[in-house]
């Protein structure tokens, strides 16, 4: 925290002025791909995205257009090609505390197909450098860079690209310490067979054998007839959110809020706490349907989930 | 193909593998896509995905749908939250207009803690498709 928020304010604007007098500079000039377009470089990316298209195989093959970029990458050896005003205006960043970079938005026109063979070339404008924002991830200013990609000397495709650099929050690296590990349920003669289930992916319901009450989560005994004995049902695995809250502080070690907690009612009737997935927190809802999966958490921790469809 | 259409959802489960072969077959070699000790020390819990691969599978889930004969003319996203290790990405679509052969689909791709990535795709159809 600042003691001035006024002058913290002016500091700011000083710093975002001088951040501003990048835009309209190249990022890239006369940039060249280290590979012409290839087959093997279009296989192994398709490998990696299961993208199994016919039309990126065979003699006639093109590139994935969204590869666009990858022609263009540096890879481990770097290249020359970035400017000096690029690297001047991250330096300038990392100066003041934004040392981290992420990704945010990437548009991507394609003019013609990239076939093997074609040289690639690019060349690249810083477009815009934001006032500083603060986001999710931490505090930092949104730099914007539009490169325009050539094939053979025509015009191939354009490509915007816009990063955040940014100085991580504290509470990002304090969130989630490596060693930090969910919660082990206490494992006891009551629920043993619960557990047991679950390790073999069996959602198992207590009946009691007097008056085959249904009753979760286990218990000693039966709460509508008192009676000790019991068997089990495997649960179906559908069921329905009969309510939910969304956690979003405070943040306890091994969880990332904001989600969901959903009480979801089973279709044999009984109802269990546990985590959506599949839908975001903010869209879960009473009423959703959702299925039972298992999700490993770590080497020896497998828990019972519910995945809901967003249709 | 009318505006309006929802395409059929397609799952991508989130492996280490997924992100690691991503990043490098996208030749992008930062190390928060391969090395999860260093990604901690930049404040994330664990490597994530680069954006050049889900630039590519969003492509993939467009083509995938409407067949090798459909042409990417523009492909336009936006990530939120990252896709971690073990999570699950489920990509859906809508078209939301259509102008003689192109079509704009809009794409959002859900993992389990929010929306990775939200964005909108413009494409060329086969004329057969088109004319349905």
């Amino acid at each position: 925290m600042s003691a001035d928020p006024a002058g913290d304010a002016d500091e700011a604007a000083r710093f975002h002025a001088l951040l501003k007098d990048f835009e309209g500079r190249p990022a890239a000039s006369g940039g060249r791909a280290k590979d012409l377009v290839n087959e093997p470089m279009i296989r192994h990316w398709c490998e990696a995205m299961g993208d199994t298209n016919p039309a990126y195989t065979g003699p006639d093959a093109i590139a994935p257009p969204t590869m666009l970029q990858a022609w263009t990458m540096g890879g481990l050896s770097g290249h020359g090609d970035r400017s000096y005003a690029y690297d001047e205006l991250l330096a300038l960043l990392d100066g003041a505390g934004c040392t981290s970079v992420v990704a945010t938005d990437c548009e991507q026109e394609y003019l013609r197909p990239l076939r093997p063979g074609d040289a690639v070339t690019f060349d690249a404008v810083i477009e815009s450098v934001s006032p500083r924002k603060t986001t999710k991830l931490g505090t930092g200013h949104f730099v914007t860079t539009r490169m325009d990609v050539h094939a053979n000397g025509e015009p191939a495709g354009t490509h915007r690209f816009r990063i955040l650099k940014f100085a991580p929050a504290q509470r990002a690296a304090q969130k989630r310490p490596p060693a930090t590990r969910r919660p082990r349920p206490v494992i006891n003669r009551d629920n043993q067979g619960f557990w047991d289930g679950v390790r073999e992916h069996k959602l198992l319901i207590q009946r009691c054998t007097a008056c085959a009450t249904l009753r979760f989560p286990w218990l000693p005994g039966c709460h509508a007839c008192a009676g000790p004995d019991w068997d089990t049902v495997e649960a179906s695995g559908a069921g329905t959110v009969f309510s939910y809250v969304v956690m979003h502080h405070p943040p306890f070690p091994a969880f990332d809020p904001p989600y969901a907690v959903a009480l979801v009612e089973l279709a044999e009737g009984v109802r269990i706490i546990s985590n959506i997935t599949g839908v975001p927190y903010d869209k879960v809802r009473i009423g959703l349907p959702v299925r039972l999966e298992f999700l490993r958490v770590d080497e020896d921790l497998e828990l019972p989930v519910f995945r809901g469809s967003e249709g | 193909m009318r505006v309006g259409d929802a395409l059929p959802q397609l799952e991508i489960p989130v492996t280490r593998t997924l992100i690691v072969a991503g990043a490098i077959a996208s030749r992008d070699y930062q190390d928060v896509h391969h090395d999860a000790e260093l990604a901690r020390e930049k404040g994330s819990p664990d490597i994530f995905m680069n954006i050049l691969t889900t630039n590519g599978l969003v492509g993939r889930y467009i083509t995938d749908h409407l067949g090798p004969t459909a042409t990417l003319r523009k492909v336009a996203i936006r990530l939120g939250a990252p896709n971690y290790p073990g999570d699950t990405m489920v990509l859906t679509g809508t078209v939301t207009a259509l102008d003689g052969d192109t079509a704009e689909i809009g794409v959002v791709g859900a993992n389990g803690i929010g929306y990775h990535v939200t964005g909108t795709v413009t494409v060329s159809l086969d004329a057969r498709e088109a004319g349905e």
